[in-house]
């Protein structure tokens, strides 16, 4: 019996017992790998959130399920706009993000980084890059913006591509002179495309207007209150009536 | 088989040296040389366009385009963005069937031996191991690289994302040299040093996703390397002894074996037994040539 086990052995190379034993073994520690793999790439997907990624790129979690990391976006940016992310490095890595206050996106009319992607993580439905959403200005913080102070500093509005459309100036009185206008740089968000270049202009030392990805620097109205979408006042609303 | 112990205290001295007295030095590295020349070759071919502006191929290993025409990318990372439900662009698709296609024609683990950068690393550390004569310590199952390939498939279905390519070292080396991101290369000095100290060969012979594709894509392909000379063998161990896949050799050397291809897949092509060889028993051969009758031996002459 010994011996044709040992004979069985010896021509299919392993045993059912063996067979059995590294395949409990072998799945124990895949799924000790599994969990250890999926813990890493949550984790650094928690440092995604500020990452402004190129015209184009698909909601966070679809860009990472279909981002594939080739680098062929980097290398068709013209301004060496575009890096591949390090480890822990702000965004997933091997993965293209730009930081604007470094090189902003200087919006190329034939979008060469969406041509260059292969995975489609970059939506080559996109045909104008006046259409594109990689992010959104914010005049984050007020209090240190010079034309919030009544100077004309106008930089951000002046660099702006979309000039008087991303970023208009709006007049307010100055309430400190009581005779001078100040003029408030002021972001349309939906069409700011958030190239950035507003952020790299910015003459502060920390940028007072910063591009932020949608998600972060929208709220979203609930779907019932259907009036935030109309240009109407909520008077005019109320004084035409409920249409039922 | 006691023979085979013969002289293994001289052979474990300087695997090869027989090989040298016997071919001359450029006989008996050839092929570990061209190897290196191929692997440092790819990579140039991606480099020279970041650093000199001639662009040749775009992209790293993962993707990329041949002359802005043709496309090129790694089947395990298309596969991974398509169970993650993601549809690519067709250059994706396309490019992972080409490359399958070149590798199910040149047998599938060239790649693993011809050009992928992290064998560099494995081999330094297998030379190493040797080196210092370090002891055979833990093992663990070559088939472990097939569970790693079911479970770097798998996860992109339970995550929705492309899990795998977050560690893939081979990219890592790639994104490292080609765009700086050089902050995963921790990954690979923890590859090295697992192969020098831990398991023998651990990364490329047992554990690589990659390498596990790649083996079943080659399983059909024509080229394979064979014992023509299976006669000659002087039991003196030294092909085992370099063999990254050491298990591929035995059915071959066998006594009495009929049936002088490598068949198993796993096999990497590197053709180091070529070149370690001093009876030269082994060389590259079309497995469809009329010489091997290409039937499966029967059991009977195989067990003779």
């Amino acid at each position: 019996m010994s011996k044709a086990n040992s004979k069985f052995a010896r021509v299919n190379g392993i045993n059912r017992r063996q067979f059995l034993a590294t395949t409990a073994k072998a799945s124990c520690v895949m799924g000790m790998a599994g969990l250890g793999l999926t813990t890493v790439a949550t984790q650094s997907r928690q440092l995604d959130p500020f990452a402004i990624r190129p015209p184009g790129a698909l909601a966070e979690d679809d860009f990472l399920s279909a981002c594939i990391r080739c680098g062929l976006c980097v290398e068709a940016c013209p301004y060496d706009t575009l890096k591949l992310a390090h480890w822990f490095d702000g965004a997933a890595t091997g993965t293209p993000y730009f930081t604007a206050r470094n090189i902003p996106c200087e919006m190329c009319d034939d979008i060469p980084c969406v041509k260059a992607c292969p995975s489609g993580s970059l939506d080559h439905s996109l045909e104008h890059i006046d259409d594109a959403k990689m992010g959104i200005a914010v005049l984050i913080d007020e209090k240190n913006c010079l034309n919030y102070r009544g100077l004309r500093c106008d930089v951000c509005y002046r660099v702006c591509p979309l000039i008087d459309k991303a970023i208009k100036l709006e007049l307010q009185r100055n309430e400190k002179s009581g005779h001078h206008a100040m003029f408030l740089p002021t972001i349309n968000p939906e069409i700011c495309t958030g190239c950035g270049k507003c952020e790299h202009a910015c003459v502060t030392e920390q940028a007072v207007i910063k591009v932020l990805p949608s998600h972060i620097a929208l709220g979203k109205s609930a779907a019932h209150d259907t009036y935030q979408h109309t240009e109407e006042t909520t008077l005019e609303m109320l004084n035409k009536g409920l249409t039922l | 088989m006691n023979s085979t112990h013969r002289s293994t205290s001289e052979h474990t001295a300087h695997t090869g040296q027989s090989a040298q007295n016997e071919l001359g030095w450029w006989r008996s590295h050839r092929l570990l040389i061209l190897r290196r020349l191929s692997q440092l070759s790819v990579l140039s071919l991606f480099a020279t366009g970041p650093l000199f502006g001639l662009w040749l191929f775009k992209g790293n290993l993962s993707s990329s385009i041949l002359l802005d025409t043709i496309p090129l990318s790694d089947p395990l990372a298309t596969m991974q963005v398509l169970m993650s439900g993601h549809w690519p662009e067709l250059s994706l698709l396309l490019g992972a069937i080409i490359v399958v296609g070149i590798y199910a024609l040149l047998g599938g683990r060239v790649f693993c031996s011809w050009v992928c950068p992290v064998n560099i690393i494995t081999d330094l550390a297998s030379w190493i191991r040797r080196a210092l004569s370090l002891p055979r310590t833990s093992e663990i199952a070559q088939n472990w690289r097939y569970y790693m390939l079911i479970l770097v498939l798998i996860l992109p279905i339970l995550t929705g994302l492309a899990v795998w390519e977050w560690v893939n070292p081979v990219p890592i080396v790639y994104r490292a040299l080609l765009f700086g991101a050089s902050g995963g290369l921790w990954l690979l000095a923890v590859i090295f040093l697992l192969d020098t100290f831990v398991v023998e060969r651990a990364w490329c012979s047992h554990l690589c996703p990659t390498g596990a594709l790649f083996s079943l894509v080659g399983k059909m392909s024509p080229i394979k390397i064979a014992a023509v000379r299976a006669n000659a063998c002087n039991n003196c161990m030294d092909c085992f002894t370099v063999c990254p896949e050491r298990q591929v050799l035995k059915p071959v050397l066998k006594k009495g074996s009929t049936q002088p291809l490598i068949l198993d897949s796993d096999c990497t092509l590197c053709g180091r037994c070529i070149d370690v060889c001093a009876p030269r028993v082994f060389q590259y051969e079309n497995r469809f040539n009329s010489k091997y009758s290409n039937r499966i031996p029967l059991k009977v002459e195989s067990q003779l």
